[in-house]
């Protein structure tokens, strides 16, 4: 056996992370849709990374020490997945998978939008093991990228971590962020983490930490905008009168 | 936190490309061997970043990341990155995270090596 071939062979054994990943398909297929849940914006889209969007790159952290809290960080990623609804602030709905936070798994979202306007959109589980699982979205979600939420041990308490990998899906968004959607956003993210942080015991203050990644924008992508989902969900909402009145209800 | 289990040499590739070989695991905590090894790989004229995956044995989302954040570095120093040596499972993950749009993929040292010398 040669040098290329042994190389090839142990590529070729199922890697140790094989499991935790979700698997390729060129679009979101979503497997059921729950009773509140609109799935206009999910399904037949592809899922985009931080290198599809429009806007400036942002890696931003969000963490909490579970000071006094004797608890491991598979036991903090366990907790989070099973109740990952729960720990959202009010106002975000997100319907999770029937199999829970699985790779490969699609989950429904409705959220709101500067305006009044409700959100939907949903994410991909990308990626999940014992200590973090990580969301990727979908075309015409806010932002184009990834957030992984993560449990380790530092010093003498675990620390429960959120991170955003990201760029604003299209020149909308973009604007948006700039006048008040990061304010949102970061609220959002920090109130999950104290929500985390009360379910056991801890009262922390979340450390925020915003880097820009890269300043540039991406204005070859500017036709993203097609698929924004806001403006998708505010037309569906306008329309459903009209649906109703010829179709019975409204589809999911 | 846990220690990196990772390990990368430099090595040069012709005139303007060095190579990153990546040996053990891409996680959270490769980060500053990652940007280490990229600031010695990019010492002088280079104008491309090889990342060899051969003995690659682990990554994470995280892993991911720091691939994405490296390839913006990169970009903004003018200079290419690509890779050989992935497996066909690191390939369909470079597909999922759409990576595989910014970072090219060949599938031998000789090719990555001449992909960058002829850019």
């Amino acid at each position: 056996m040669t040098e290329q071939d042994e190389t090839r062979e142990k590529q070729e054994r199922e890697p140790r992370d094989a499991a935790y990943w979700a698997r390729y398909a060129e679009t979101l297929k979503v497997s059921g849709v729950a009773e509140g849940a609109t799935n206009i914006n999910v399904e037949g889209r592809r899922a985009v990374g931080p290198l599809q969007g429009f806007g400036k790159m942002w890696q931003k952290t969000y963490r909490v020490r579970l000071k006094g809290a004797e608890v491991t960080p598979k036991e903090v990623i366990r907790t989070w997945k099973e109740n990952y609804k729960d720990f959202w602030p009010e106002g975000n709905r997100f319907y999770a998978p029937l199999s829970g936070i699985a790779p490969g798994e699609v989950a429904l979202i409705s959220g709101s939008l500067p305006g009044g306007v409700t959100l939907s959109t949903g994410v991909m589980v990308l990626y999940a093991d014992d200590e973090s699982f990580t969301l990727m979205t979908p075309q015409g979600h806010p932002f184009s990228g990834w957030i992984t939420f993560s449990s380790f041990e530092e010093g003498d308490a675990t620390v429960a971590q959120a991170q955003v990998l990201m760029r604003a899906n299209d020149p909308l968004y973009e604007l948006g962020l700039s006048m008040g959607g990061h304010k949102m956003e970061d609220g959002m993210w920090q109130q999950t983490l104290r929500n985390l942080a009360a379910h056991f015991g801890v009262r922390e203050t979340v450390e925020t930490d915003v880097v820009c990644v890269d300043p540039r924008r991406q204005w070859r992508e500017y036709r993203n905008v097609w698929h924004n989902a806001g403006i998708r969900s505010a037309l569906y909402s306008i329309t459903t009168p009209l649906r109703r009145r010829g179709n019975g209800p409204p589809a999911h | 936190m846990p220690q990196a289990q990772v390990k990368m040499n430099v090595r040069d590739a012709g005139e303007s490309a060095s190579i990153i070989d990546v040996e053990g695991e891409l996680t959270a905590f490769a980060e500053a061997v990652l940007m280490d090894a990229y600031n010695q790989a990019s010492d002088g004229q280079v104008r491309a970043i090889i990342l060899n995956f051969e003995n690659l044995e682990y990554m994470n989302s995280s892993g991911i990341g720091l691939l994405v954040t490296l390839l913006i570095r990169v970009n903004r120093e003018r200079q290419q990155l690509l890779t050989y040596g992935l497996s066909e499972h690191y390939r369909s993950i470079f597909q999922i995270t759409r990576l595989d749009d910014a970072i090219a993929i060949h599938d031998s040292e000789e090719e990555a090596v001449r992909a960058a010398n002829s850019m």
